[in-house]
């Protein structure tokens, strides 16, 4: 009996030190370490300078422009590091996927939203950090055409007045706003990035006015109860330069702000899990859903548009939820919250369907994100392996011109009539002539609309840990996350169905095999048990 | 009737330990594989890796073992007896035919037997556990080794697998085919076999033949030639018997 129990705890020995190792495992949970990041709570955050004291920012201001000369006569030679800022140019010199290098930006880029900015500049320029860009002439060289307070105002009463090229709103304080200044918060970089598009969250569908204040299940970093970390905690910047950067208008990967630059590349405390960081982007576990409060933008059909009502004015129509279903100006609209995102290899090179490229494939590519399997070792054409990314796609319609086949920038909006804007002349022709025109790019006279694609790889919004997916959201067979992307292995997804069915076959052969040979037993009765027993008793 | 003791201890708990270890493996594998949702993936992943490398140590010792006790050879292929063992399961066991081949201490496995576990042994476990080890390890590139794709070790692994559950089956099975339905499990879980009193002899033979190794003349050349002539006699004996 004492031999039994011997065998009994020898055999369950190795299962022991596996439950001891799991148990090891789960205890061990030191919590989240970061790197080059310093806690709220260890921050001295009381400005160094108080700018109320300053009299030149007391006196009064002639315009805005002489605000920007105040702060250039302390802060001398600013203006050169923000000149060289995209946030500037609006455009940057960068190659394209397979490409010869292009001056690029918000400035020449085309999108499926407003498309483009080019012609309609008095009113897009609400965005840009300078005072007057109404049209071509704006002068990138002159220091006092650079808006500081946009940025740095920390009054929350700035702001930019409609369709007059970024000059404050007649009811700005300039004395007021420029004795309150200091480094960006979220509603400053949020007054154009989560309103781009014309209206909140339209475009990045995980940048939006939720996350001014926000819970841990909306943006663990945000969350006013957590870190409350601000845009610029995680886009580093030094001398004007912002990390990180937008594949709707950029193409290289360079100057990234990554997850890892305070995760690292080994935050969980598992190899299995860490290792899936070396094909897998931090963001398509930690960014299960978008659009968690408010919507985001879908679908825009701009082939609707321009339908008048019966006095011959523009009109928009409201859906269930409040948001614009139609609107004259723009067309047709689709939104969505909680969406799950679309899943693309991708490496951090992009290209762009340029204005002047020919449209070769339909739905139109925007921007399309390089990557794939293969995209590793030997055949890896960036810093990193592709991994793969959570994507919001929009899709959509808008105008081309189907003789060129080239997509048209059309004149959007003026403050006359008669110039051909289309918001305020309803007329496609005469908006894809004006715009154009502007451009000095070829119109047929033709025009028609294409659908379009555009990809916005999905960075913000991450939930916490716990929300985050779980194997079983990819590894399965049925309704993967990873469904689509259907160039490599992937366990408990994939299986050979030959493999497959063989092996079942296999399985049921055997199965087969040995209960016809125990039924023949049976039948014959002589190796029964009964019949053994019996015999037994014989010998 | 007498008991000869046929599993050593090690034997027994390797045997125990690899067969807990191989089930184990399979349940949590083909969770892995999708096939069913039992224990969760992330548990199953780890498990199984675990069990994995279990399992290796234990393959590690096990060598050893073989090697140093000489017990090796038992798994090494022959046909002698082969069609009377086949013969055996497909028409003697039918007609309460005795075994064609008793249990021997030194050779303890019938000739399909040998042939099987020497499968196992040469093919289908070192596949197993390399590829195992690959799908591990090489999934995601190591030390600049990497595979263009995790899908041939993913299907070899996958191949290995319903080679071992058919083997299971099959194992399974034929362990009630001893002299009773339960006497060789008895004998796998004690050591000891019954026997009786013929059959236990014999199966002790050789060892006391193997033994007189040790024991030689001063001009043994003699002696040792008589010796495999009584060998071949004796298997003679076992095929008329």
């Amino acid at each position: 009996m004492r031999k039994f129990y011997v065998i009994a705890f020898i055999l369950f020995l190795p299962l022991l030190l596996l439950a001891v190792i799991q148990l090891n495992d789960s205890l061990n949970d030191p919590g989240v370490t970061v790197y080059n990041y310093t806690k709220k709570a260890d921050r001295n955050t009381k400005p160094s300078v108080d700018h109320t004291k300053f009299d030149i920012l007391n006196e009064p201001f002639t315009d805005a422009h002489a605000v920007t000369a105040a702060c250039l006569s302390c802060h001398n030679n600013r203006h050169e590091e923000i000149m060289e800022t995209s946030h500037w140019r609006w455009q940057r010199n960068e190659v394209l996927n397979g490409r010869e290098e292009t001056a690029l930006g918000k400035k020449n880029i085309l999108n499926n939203f407003c498309i483009g900015v080019s012609g309609s500049e008095a009113t897009c320029t609400r965005c840009h950090i300078g005072y007057g860009w109404a049209d071509k002439d704006f002068d990138f060289e002159e220091p006092t055409n650079i808006d500081c307070l946009v940025c740095h105002d920390k009054t929350g009463s700035y702001k930019k007045g409609r369709g007059n090229g970024g000059y404050p709103d007649a009811s700005v304080n300039l004395n007021y706003v420029s004795t309150h200044v200091g480094s960006p918060g979220r509603d400053n970089c949020g007054v154009c990035h989560f309103w781009g598009g014309g209206g909140n969250n339209v475009k990045h569908g995980d940048l939006e006015k939720a996350l001014l204040e926000c819970s841990r299940e909306v943006d663990v970093h945000m969350a006013i109860e957590g870190e409350d970390m601000s845009c610029v905690d995680c886009h580093v910047t030094e001398k004007h330069q912002m990390a990180g950067k937008l594949y709707a208008l950029s193409s290289e990967n360079t100057s990234r702000a990554t997850c890892e630059q305070c995760h690292t590349n080994k935050p969980h405390q598992d190899k299995i899990l860490d290792d899936h960081n070396l094909r897998v982007a931090c963001q398509t576990c930690h960014i299960p859903v978008y659009a968690k409060v408010n919507d985001t933008k879908m679908y825009w059909d701009w082939s609707s548009a321009g339908e008048l009502d019966e006095n011959g004015h523009p009109f928009h129509t409201p859906d269930v939820d409040g948001n614009h279903k139609y609107m004259s100006i723009k067309g047709t609209f689709v939104w969505a919250n909680n969406v799950i995102p679309e899943y693309y290899w991708f490496n951090g090179i992009a290209d762009h369907q340029l204005i002047t490229d020919k449209i070769d494939t339909i739905p139109v590519q925007m921007n399309s994100l390089d990557g794939s399997y293969r995209d590793k070792g030997k055949y890896q054409k960036s810093r990193q392996p592709s991994k793969i990314w959570p994507v919001k796609v929009h899709r959509g319609k808008q105008i081309y011109d189907p003789v060129n086949m080239t997509l048209i920038q059309p004149k959007l909006w003026d403050k006359e009539e008669g110039k051909g804007a289309f918001w305020v002349d309803f007329d496609w022709d005469a908006a894809s002539e004006a715009g154009m025109a502007y451009l000095g790019l070829p119109y047929s006279g033709e025009y028609d609309f294409v659908e379009t694609e555009m990809y916005w790889p999905l960075s913000h919004m991450v939930s916490p840990a716990s929300h985050s997916l779980k194997c079983i959201d990819c590894h399965t067979r049925s309704d993967s996350r990873l469904e689509n992307l259907t160039d490599f292995y992937l366990p408990g997804r994939d299986n050979n169905m030959k493999i497959e069915a063989s092996g079942i076959t296999l399985i049921f052969l055997a199965f087969i095999g040995v209960m016809v040979h125990l039924i023949c037993r049976i039948i014959y009765r002589k190796r029964c048990p009964l019949n053994q027993k019996l015999q037994g008793g014989n010998e | 009737m007498k008991k000869v003791y046929l599993y050593k201890g090690f034997e027994r708990f390797w045997h125990w330990t690899q067969s807990l270890l191989i089930f184990f493996l399979m349940l949590t594998g083909f969770e892995i594989h999708g096939t069913y949702q039992l224990v969760g993936y992330e548990n199953a992943v780890r498990w199984h890796d675990n069990a994995g490398w279990a399992l290796l140590i234990l393959i590690v010792f096990t060598i050893f073992w073989h090697v140093t006790t000489g017990e090796w050879r038992q798994y090494v292929p022959t046909l002698t007896n082969m069609k009377a063992q086949m013969n055996y399961y497909l028409i003697g066991i039918f007609n309460n035919a005795p075994h064609p081949t008793g249990k021997r201490l030194l050779s303890k496995l019938n000739p399909i037997q040998r042939l099987v576990y020497f499968g196992l042994t040469i093919i289908v476990i070192p596949v197993m556990v390399i590829s195992g080890f690959m799908y591990l390890y090489f999934n995601y590139p190591l030390q600049g080794i990497e595979i263009d794709s995790l899908m041939p070790i993913a299907y070899i692994h996958t191949v290995g697998a319903y080679v071992l559950i058919t083997f299971v089956i099959i194992h399974l099975y034929l362990i009630t085919t001893g002299r009773t339905l339960t006497s060789n499990l008895v004998a796998m879980i004690t050591g000891w076999e019954k026997m009786d009193e013929h059959e236990a002899e014999e199966a002790v033979q050789d060892v006391i033949d193997s033994a007189s190794h040790y024991v030689k003349p001063v001009n043994g050349d003699k002696k040792k030639k008589k010796k495999k002539k009584k060998k071949k006699k004796k298997d003679k004996k076992d095929k008329t018997d």
